[in-house]
């Protein structure tokens, strides 16, 4: 009897081992490595002294990581304010349209999805040209007669980030759409067909029919969407670049992170113990806000 | 079925609104297409040409922009290493994933939840959070400028979402199959191995495209662990590319088509994969 279960035991050793080493390794290790190089100080790679919560203070309250920090916080809610409220509202429309089989809603989903595959950095290229004062969108509002509209989308403090952020709804819409889409295929026909018999309106059907039953769905992009806005970087860098110009009007966390890290916020030596801090509350952010909203969403589920 | 929204015998405020969203949905069509069209016709016009008149067609298809980026400026070896980096972190993300989800999700044993848990946790981290103690790790393993480091966290971002799509389809697998396997004298791996296998190969198939779309775009970690030229991946080779060459229009638009293009090719072919595979993690 022993014998088998240490025959098993090691079975399973061999099985989950290898995974979970890596697992361990490359993202629970570094996990907590953050939380404990936060409470040092250190000089360029070197730790020195145990400091206490020294660096979240100056984070938090120190100049300039203050108002970088705040700025680029400010900058990612917006992301997240508008991604919720344009991307994935767009995404729920075209997702209920797809799945009332609307004309031509196999071809449109296969086309909405093709930005999805492509990589962040080549849509903030190539929109990175476009948007240029000679690019394609300014050449665009010329030949139609808009002329006036030209601006200079990534140059000007109050257009950029908007300018980006409106770049990465376009690559992104289809995602919410198709995953909307999946979730309200699966609300069982007769539902429908019933509420449609009874000479419900269109609006209503919607609203108190398909929308409580999707509400799971609506969780999961929430919180992809506090992760995705969390991590912006790639955006930024490739259209306006590291530094978040013009004047840090595009700053946002993970930019600020990333120069923290690597290459200082004014001075350009790495502080290990400030970027240390700041991934230790990106941690906790991205935890706090998406139990939140978890358990908001949560109690609005209805069980069929 | 009586619920779709068609024109067909449709009251006419109805007709109206599905006129409406056929513009809104069509415009967002055309302004996926228009981008990628320009862009790839740009790569055949002259840097004037692009300036001048952007909304024409090339006067002539010369892939001489292509010959040019692909070979001269090292694209081919960008392509390569980011197949490479790819190729080899999904052979792991499969096999380490589907034994850890094996193990999981075929054994009883104390510890089991706790073990998935620990999988889990990763699904929800940013590991991009986590830059400052792996570039730490990677310095001190000696692996800054080796195509191992970004394997290894390839590995690592892939793991996760592989156990939990795996071991869902693993769990639903009748015990009765494995007695089956045992009697016919199969110890644990050659069940892994012969019996559970081939019957996730559906799920494979989602796995593989959930994680290898993100694997082959990132730009993060190959950003920070790979900085001799030879060694870059498509995306930053892409924006070594654009620093180097900022005024050459022409240039740019060629180096951005050998980025996109290829992935486009592909999914024309295999879109209802692409679809269900990146959607995997959201969709039940």
């Amino acid at each position: 009897m022993n014998r088998r279960k240490l025959h098993k035991g090691l079975w399973i050793t061999f099985f989950i081992s290898p995974g979970l080493l890596v697992v361990g390794l490359f993202i629970l290790l570094p996990l907590f490595l953050s939380l404990y190089n936060s409470l040092f100080s250190w000089e360029q790679l070197i730790r020195l002294e145990f400091v206490g919560f020294d660096n979240f203070k100056r984070l938090f309250f120190a100049y300039p990581y203050n108002e970088r920090f705040s700025n680029a916080l400010g900058n990612n809610l917006t992301w997240f304010i508008s991604t919720m409220l344009i991307q994935n509202s767009l995404g729920l429309l075209f997702g209920y349209l797809l799945s009332r089989n609307i004309p031509g809603a196999e071809a449109f989903k296969r086309i909405f999805f093709i930005p999805v595959l492509f990589s962040i950095v080549a849509v903030g290229f190539l929109w990175g040209i476009y948007l240029k004062p000679t690019g394609l969108v300014n050449k665009f509002l010329e030949i139609v007669g808009l002329g006036a509209l030209k601006q200079a989308w990534l140059g000007s403090e109050q257009l950029s980030t908007p300018s980006i952020i409106a770049v990465n709804i376009w690559r992104w819409v289809g995602f919410p759409t198709l995953v909307f889409l999946a979730a309200i295929d699966n609300v069982p026909q007769e539902c429908l067909e019933a509420a449609y018999m009874e000479g419900v309106s269109e609006w209503q059907l919607f609203w108190k029919i398909i929308f409580p039953l999707i509400v799971p769905s609506l969780t999961i992009i929430t919180v992809l969407t506090i992760i995705g806005s969390l991590n912006v970087f790639e955006q930024v860098y490739t259209m306006t670049g590291l530094d978040g110009g013009p004047n840090y009007s595009t700053d946002t966390i993970g930019t600020l992170f990333y120069r923290t890290a690597f290459g200082s916020v004014d001075a350009g030596s790495p502080e290990i113990g400030i970027g240390s801090a700041i991934g230790v509350v990106i941690y906790l952010l991205t935890f706090a806000i998406s139990l939140i909203s978890i358990f908001v969403t949560k109690r609005k589920e209805v069980q069929l | 079925m009586i619920t779709d929204l068609g024109y067909q015998g449709a009251r006419p405020s109805r007709k109206i609104f599905i006129s409406l969203m056929l513009m809104i949905m069509s415009l967002y069509v055309v302004l996926i297409i228009y981008p990628l069209f320009n862009m790839f016709i740009s790569a055949f016009k002259t840097n004037r040409a692009i300036l001048s008149a952007p909304f024409a067609l090339p006067d002539s298809l010369d892939f001489k922009n292509f010959r040019i980026v692909w070979i001269d400026k090292g694209f081919s070896h960008y392509f390569f290493n980011s197949l490479l980096v790819t190729v080899v972190s999904m052979t792991f993300v499969i096999l380490f994933g589907s034994m850890a989800a094996y193990g999981i999700s075929r054994y009883v044993f104390k510890g089991n939840t706790l073990m998935y848990m620990l999988f889990l946790s990763g699904i929800m981290l940013p590991l991009k959070a986590a830059i400052i103690p792996l570039f730490l790790l990677i310095k001190r393993m000696g692996l800054i400028n080796n195509r191992l480091s970004v394997i290894m966290i390839f590995m690592a971002m892939g793991l996760p979402s592989t156990v939990f799509i795996l071991s869902g389809f693993m769990k639903s697998i009748p015990l009765e199959l494995e007695y089956a396997g045992r009697i016919d004298g199969c110890n644990d791996f050659s069940i892994y191995r012969k019996l559970i296998m081939p019957m996730v190969t559906p799920a494979l198939a989602l796995v593989i495209i959930y994680n290898a779309v993100p694997i082959w775009n990132d730009f993060f970690f190959p950003l920070v662990f790979l900085q001799t030229d030879a060694l870059k991946t498509l995306p930053v080779g892409l924006s070594t590319f654009f620093g180097q060459f900022s005024t050459n229009w022409s240039l740019l638009f060629t180096g951005l088509s050998i980025a996109i293009l290829p992935m486009l090719v592909l999914y024309l072919f295999m879109a209802k994969y692409f679809i269900k595979g990146m959607t995997a993690g959201a969709v039940k």
